[in-house]
């Protein structure tokens, strides 16, 4: 809210409920990303999560928005992860084994990625071309990259986990935007109450979601 | 907390430490449980809507042991550098007030009575040398109508529902044809067939198997346990797994078990107390008591006691062992010590089959117990001779509740693309038209799969952590493989449009990064030799008479059942012996 805003409003000020309509529909504003780190970030998740006749795709889900707040959570700051050293790499098998916290995990393979498509293709990832980003992404998943010292793949693997928790997790976090997500799957939220819907004999559950906070789809 | 000295301690707060607190109390004793992680009320933390929230609960892993604090070592075999479990994954120990108590999906068995006789059981049908080298088969040193009347009582604690087969020898219901008879019903009837499993057990009577209602301590309807506890009944809402159960009716620790302690002034509960190291007296013979951590005021605490119970998760209970030098460690090259050997864990497989597109499998509905199996391929229940392998899976649909994102991460499955275009098509086909059946397996012991201290890494405590050497052997793939084969035949009758059968493969490694399951099991074992096991058959070590230890730590190998059913039934067993005999005589209850 803009600062006394909700006085305005109240005094049945509409031009200022027309500003503050207008705010919430602003591109949100990232407190973790730079600006070349979000344009990363925007373009990566709609690869990952594009939109199509399922639904929203990650930009209109606010999925990189999800992101970027996680960042500053315990999750985010590697505070949910052992990490004391020393660090060892070793077989895929036994896991994640970087010193690095997911919000500094992004840093370094977003300057490492941009610098691979700046390398490979003559400009930064956000700049290329949809096409030759979902072949740069592919890539990245298929494991011979290496952003130095640091894995593609296992970056991938976070930047996928991530958009899809975005777009599945309950609005409250930033993703997920007007239950989108959960309105694809078919998934009720927060009901969670299946009582007289125990076995429906295959037909289609009737109703759709609701999430914590009360919201409808 | 000024105590200095306590009748009993019980170090954790799951089921364990809870049916031993309570038992402990009634006899009398007075008794401190000493938990290291946070209190948690299912009222304040468990209510609606705040905990039916994925993101917050199953994904960061809200009811779970932080790594940060303390974690494991993991490597495949003894001759590589184990690797710190960093991040949570393949299985996932919970902490706080009610333990994996809480967390649980409600899952609640008995034992199939073959598997507590497992080395005479095979060696009498098979042979001896039916038994691969270097596995460590051995019996429990109890027997099933030993154990019934402590089954039958954790039932009646858990509000257990289902369906009974066999009551005192009669034939009584359409439960398990290979369950063991029963002294009673269940206190409950069977949860409802969700469409998934109703399916399941349709086509798996087609195909000549004996489907039956799996025991589920979610309750059915309202209940009130013998210790006043009230249930309500369940709607399956869900968020059973990884969740405390908002409609109080998945038991839990929390809910079953300490209302009735937490209001008796001679039980006294600290939270955020990691014990460090149990205190033996100088011949190593006998516990002191334990020094634990204050993590609020940062400072060791010493607390003395007659009698000092391990009720803590299987690993912590080993580990506890380890850094107190209870017990010789076990040594796989010298084939010597027994704290750390036979560590076990479960095989589990998931295939899915797709359902026609105007099949709904509403998989978000769910609750963690309930289901549909077979045990046609369990146990021995089936002829090993000419399979060459031992061991054995429970068949099941178990919808516990399909959430979204554990959905997504998981991907559509078969050849769908896990991201991109294609991949959204794909994701919502597979989560509204098809369902899964899970092989959930045994696990053999083996010479070279155990538990030590690691070399390297420290918890946030300053203690070695404890080091797995675990993977996947022969015996086990082989098993699985079979068991998954015999689902094709129920896959068919189903209807399935196509389907995918899920199996372990040859040569395969134990991944950390992969769910698989939370059931680990031995390390510090029960049986009838102190060169084999830890602890004798009442759950007591050998070698420090007033230390019990209880949990799947016991278990000499994995079994195909769920293990906290066993667990509760050792619980109450050990409970029924130490107040029966121990208290009036304390020392060894197993002469040699």
């Amino acid at each position: 809210m803009i600062g006394t805003a909700s006085f305005w409003m109240l005094a049945g000020h509409d031009c200022w409920k027309e500003a503050l309509a207008a705010e919430a529909r602003a591109p949100y504003k990232p407190q973790y990303f730079n600006q070349r780190e979000w344009a990363f970030l925007q373009a990566a998740c709609e690869r990952i999560f594009p939109q199509d006749d399922h639904g929203p795709g990650a930009d209109a889900l606010g999925i990189p928005e999800f992101i970027d707040r996680q960042m500053d959570t315990p999750y985010g700051r590697g505070e949910l992860w052992y990490m004391s050293g020393p660090f060892q790499e070793g077989p895929a098998n036994l896991g994640y084994q970087l010193p690095l916290s997911p919000r500094e995990l992004y840093r370094r393979a977003i300057a490492g990625a941009d610098e691979y498509a700046q390398r490979q293709r003559g400009h930064l990832f956000a700049e290329l071309e949809t096409e030759a980003q979902i072949e740069l992404l592919t890539a990245f998943e298929g494991g011979a990259v290496h952003f130095g010292d640091l894995s593609a793949r296992g970056f991938f693997e976070q930047l996928r986990q991530n958009t899809m928790e975005g777009a599945f997790s309950d609005p409250l976090y930033g993703g997920n935007r007007g239950l989108g997500g959960w309105l694809m799957l078919g998934f009720p939220g927060a009901r969670a109450d299946f009582m007289d819907w125990v076995n429906q004999e295959g037909a289609a559950y009737p109703f759709g979601p609701v999430s914590i906070s009360g919201e409808t789809a | 907390m000024t105590i200095k000295h306590a009748d009993a301690i019980v170090v954790g707060g799951g089921w364990a430490s809870s049916i031993l607190a309570k038992e402990l109390r009634e006899a009398g004793l007075s008794v401190v449980m000493l938990e290291r992680g946070p209190e948690r009320k299912t009222a304040v933390e468990g209510a609606y809507p705040g905990s039916i929230d994925e993101l917050r609960g199953a994904i960061r892993h809200r009811l779970f042991q932080n790594p940060a604090k303390s974690t494991v070592t993991i490597r495949n075999t003894i001759d590589q550098t184990a690797l710190p479990y960093r991040q949570l994954a393949a299985f996932l120990p919970g902490e706080g007030v009610g333990g994996a108590g809480l967390h649980w999906s409600g899952v609640h068995f008995r034992v199939a009575p073959d598997d507590l006789n497992l080395r005479t059981k095979i060696t009498q049908r098979y042979g001896e040398k039916f038994i691969p080298q270097d596995m460590n088969l051995q019996d429990y040193g109890v027997t099933y109508e030993e154990l019934e009347p402590f089954f039958d009582k954790a039932e009646k604690v858990f509000g257990t529902s289902g369906e009974p087969y066999k009551i005192n020898g009669e034939i009584v219901g359409k439960g398990n044809i290979f369950s063991p008879s029963r002294s009673d019903r269940f206190p409950l009837p069977a949860m409802q067939d969700v469409y998934t499993a109703h399916l399941f057990r349709k086509a798996s009577e087609a195909a000549g198997y004996n489907p039956y209602s799996l025991p589920a301590a979610n309750a059915s309807a309202q209940y009130t346990n013998p210790y006043g506890a009230q249930m309500g009944p369940c709607n399956f809402c869900g968020y059973c797994s990884g969740y405390d159960c908002y409609m109080y009716s998945k038991a839990s620790p929390n809910v079953n078990i300490l209302p009735a302690l937490r209001q008796d002034p001679g039980f006294t509960l600290v939270i955020e107390a990691h014990v460090l190291r149990v205190n033996l007296d100088s011949d190593k013979k006998k516990a002191t008591g334990v020094t634990y951590l204050d993590q609020n005021a940062n400072r060791e605490v010493t607390l003395n006691a007659d009698l000092v119970i391990l009720g803590a998760f299987q690993f912590n209970n080993v580990h506890l062992m380890l850094l107190s030098g209870i017990g010789q460690p076990y040594d796989p090259v010298q084939n010597t010590g027994v704290i750390g050997r036979n560590f076990v864990y479960q095989t589990i497989t998931t295939s899915r089959a797709w359902l026609s597109p105007d099949k709904y499998t509403n998989v978000f509905v769910g609750a963690g117990g309930a289901g549909v199996a077979i045990d046609d391929f369990n146990s021995d229940n089936f002829d090993h001779g000419p399979l060459g392998f031992i061991g054995g899976s429970p068949v099941w649909v178990n919808q516990a509740g399909v959430k979204p994102i554990a959905a997504a991460l998981g991907g559509p499955g078969g050849n769908a693309p896990r991201w991109g275009a294609g991949f959204k098509e794909a994701m919502t086909e597979t989560y509204r038209h098809s369902m899964t059946i899970d092989a959930h397996g045994s696990n053999m012991a083996y010479r070279d799969v155990y538990l030590d201290l690691d070399p390297t890494w420290k918890d946030s405590y300053g203690q070695p952590l404890l080091r797995m050497t675990f993977t996947w052997k022969e015996n086990d793939i082989r098993m699985n493989q079979y068991v998954v084969g015999r689902i094709e035949p129920i896959m068919k009758e189903l209807g399935a449009t196509r389907y995918h059968l899920a199996k372990l493969e040859h040569g395969e490694l134990f991944d950390t990064r992969r769910y698989q399951t939370t059931h680990l099991g031995g390390g510090a074992i029960m049986g009838t030799d102190p060169k084999t096991s830890a602890l004798n058959r009442y759950l007591q070590s050998w070698d420090v008479s007033n230390v019990f230890v209880i949990g799947s730590n016991a278990f000499p190998q994995g079994m195909g059942y769920n293990p906290t059913g066993m667990v509760a039934a050792l619980a109450y067993w050990t409970a029924h012996h130490i107040r029966t005999t121990y208290l009036k005589n304390p020392g060894p209850l197993v002469q040699l």
